[in-house]
C-alpha cells in the first residue's frame, strides 16, 4: 500500500501536531472509502495517515443556538438515521440514505463527503442548498469555509487534508417555515453513481402562500454543486401555484450545463430529467399548496 | 520495511494479540495472516461487498479498512457465525433454499443479513433488497438470498417465541 504509517489520534489539537510532524506528507483520514482506493492505484501517496474517527468531539450531531452542527466522524448512515436532521433537514438525511452501499455509509463520512469535492455527492448536494459551512482547523487556528468555496475542481478540495482538518459542518436551522426534499436520477438502486442529483429548500414567508427563500443545488451539472439562481429568485418572485413550479424548472434545467456522457446520458436528455424531477421535488415539498 | 506495529482485537469472541505492518489493509491480515479465508477479496474498492465483515456491530468492508484501525474493535466474520459443526439460521436457510451458486459473495451476504437481523429481526422484503445492496452476486439473481434471509428471519423470530415460560420469567426481573 501506498502509506508507510498509520495513527488514530484522541483529540483536534493532537491530530493536527501529527500532521505538522509529518510536514505535507500526512493525510486526514475519516471513512477511507474514498482515499484507500485512491491510495491504492497509487495516485497519491503519503507517510502518514492520521485516522480521525477515534476523536470523539468529532463524533456529536447537535443544535447549538440556531444551527444544526455534524462532526467530522459522522457517518452517513448516522446522519440518515438522526432524528434532529430528519425532521430539520430532511434532504440531507434523503442524501445520505442514498450514498454507495450499507457499508459504504457505515464507514463514510458526511465531512469527507464535502472534501472529496465530486459534484454530485449525494451529502454534499443537500448541504449546499442548506448553505451548509465547514470549520476547518489548522496549526494556524479555526476558520469557515462555506460549501462552495470547499470546491477547488473535480475532486480536489480547497480544504488541505495534508495540514488541515475539517472538524465539522453546519447550517442554520430551517425551522417549521422550512422544507427540504432530495433527489437522485440513477441506473440502480444502490452503488450507482447518479445521473442527477438535486436538493430543494424552501422557506415559506408568514403568508404561507409566497416564498420568501428558495435554493436549489444540482449536480453533477457543473465541477461543483450548481445553485440555478434565477430558477430561485423565480420562485420567491410570484404568489405558488403550479405553473410558478413549472416555470422555475424549465428556467433551472435552461440554467444547467451538463456535459453529453456515455455513462450519464446526453445533455439535451439530462436537462429535461432537470426540469421533470426539479418539478415533482417541488410539487411535492409544497403538497399541492 | 515499516516497522510491525502490536493491534489487539477481538476476533470472532476471542481477544488475539497480532503484530502488522502499518500498511497492511484489514483483509489481508485476516486471510493471509490470520488464515480466515471464508472471507472474499473482490473487488478491492469497495464495490463488490465480498469482503464484508461485522465490525463493532456494523456491516462494513475489509478491503477499505487499514487493519490498525481494528485495534481494539471487534470483528465478526463468516467463521465465527456459528460454533464448530453448526450453522447459524441463516446459514441453514441458505443451504436450504439454494441460495448459494458459486458461492463467492455468501460470506458477505450472511454477514449483511446478520448485521441487518441483529438491528432489525423481522425486516420486509424492501429492508432486505436495501440491507444487501452492497452485496453483488452474479449467479443467483438475488430472488433465493432473499427468501432465505426472511426464511430465516422467520425461523429465528418463531424460536425466540417458542421459548419455554420458565425460562423467559427467569430473566424478567421480580
Amino acid at each position: 500500500m501506498n502509506w508507510v504509517a498509520y495513527r488514530k489520534p484522541e483529540s483536534i489539537v493532537e491530530a493536527l501536531a501529527l500532521l505538522d510532524e509529518a510536514a505535507g506528507r500526512g493525510r486526514v483520514m475519516a471513512g477511507g472509502t474514498d482515499l484507500i482506493p485512491q491510495l491504492r492505484q497509487r495516485e497519491y501517496g503519503a507517510d502518514l495517515l492520521v485516522d480521525i474517527t477515534g476523536i470523539e468531539e468529532l463524533k456529536h450531531i447537535r443544535e447549538d443556538d440556531g444551527w444544526i452542527q455534524i462532526g467530522a466522524a459522522v457517518t452517513h448512515a448516522e446522519v440518515a438515521k438522526n432524528s434532529l436532521i430528519r425532521k430539520e433537514a430532511r434532504a440531507l438525511a434523503e442524501g445520505c440514505a442514498q450514498v454507495g452501499s450499507p457499508q459504504i455509509r457505515n464507514m463514510a463520512t458526511l465531512v469527507g463527503n464535502v472534501i472529496s469535492a465530486q459534484p454530485a455527492a449525494d451529502g454534499a448536494i443537500p448541504l449546499t442548498a442548506l448553505e451548509a459551512e465547514i470549520k476547518v482547523a489548522s496549526k494556524a487556528g479555526e476558520r469557515w469555509v462555506s460549501m462552495e468555496e470547499t470546491y477547488r475542481e473535480v475532486g480536489v478540495s480547497s480544504v488541505d487534508a495534508s495540514r488541515e482538518l475539517a472538524t465539522m459542518v453546519r447550517f442554520k436551522k430551517l425551522g417549521g417555515k422550512g422544507q427540504t426534499r432530495f433527489f437522485r436520477m440513477c441506473r440502480r438502486k444502490a452503488l450507482a453513481l447518479p445521473i442527477l442529483n438535486g436538493a430543494v429548500v424552501i422557506l415559506l414567508d408568514s403568508s404561507l402562500k409566497r416564498i420568501q427563500e428558495a435554493r436549489i443545488a444540482l449536480g453533477p451539472v457543473a465541477e461543483k454543486p450548481f445553485r440555478p439562481r434565477d430558477a430561485e429568485a423565480y420562485l420567491q418572485s410570484k404568489e405558488i401555484s403550479p405553473e410558478i413550479i413549472l416555470e422555475a424548472a424549465r428556467i433551472a434545467s435552461v440554467q444547467a450545463n451538463p456535459r453529453t456522457s456515455l455513462l450519464r446520458g446526453s445533455d439535451a436528455y439530462r436537462k429535461e430529467m432537470i426540469r421533470l424531477y426539479l418539478a415533482r421535488t417541488i410539487q411535492d415539498l409544497l403538497g399541492g399548496r | 520495511m515499516a516497522d510491525l506495529k502490536k493491534l489487539r482485537l477481538k476476533l470472532n469472541g476471542t481477544w488475539r494479540e497480532v503484530e502488522t505492518r502499518p500498511d497492511r489493509i484489514l483483509l489481508d491480515l485476516l486471510r493471509e495472516d490470520l488464515g480466515l479465508t471464508g472471507t472474499k477479496k473482490g473487488c478491492e474498492r469497495g464495490e463488490c461487498g465480498a469482503c464484508t465483515v461485522i465490525m463493532n456491530g456494523q456491516a462494513v468492508l475489509a478491503c477499505l479498512i487499514p487493519a490498525l484501525k481494528a485495534d481494539g474493535a471487534e470483528i465478526l466474520t463468516v467463521e465465527g457465525m456459528a460454533p464448530k459443526d453448526r450453522l447459524h439460521p441463516l446459514q441453514q436457510a441458505f443451504w436450504e433454499e439454494g441460495a448459494v451458486q458459486c458461492g463467492y459473495c455468501t460470506p458477505g451476504m450472511l454477514l449483511s443479513a446478520k448485521a441487518l437481523l441483529d438491528e432489525n429481526p423481522e425486516p420486509g422484503v424492501e429492508e432486505v433488497k436495501k440491507a444487501i445492496s452492497g452485496n453483488l452476486c452474479r449467479c443467483t439473481g438475488y430472488t433465493k438470498i432473499i427468501a432465505a434471509i426472511l426464511a430465516a428471519s422467520d425461523k429465528m423470530h418463531k424460536e425466540s417465541r417458542m421459548r419455554p415460560v420458565e425460562e423467559i420469567e427467569k430473566e424478567v426481573p421480580e
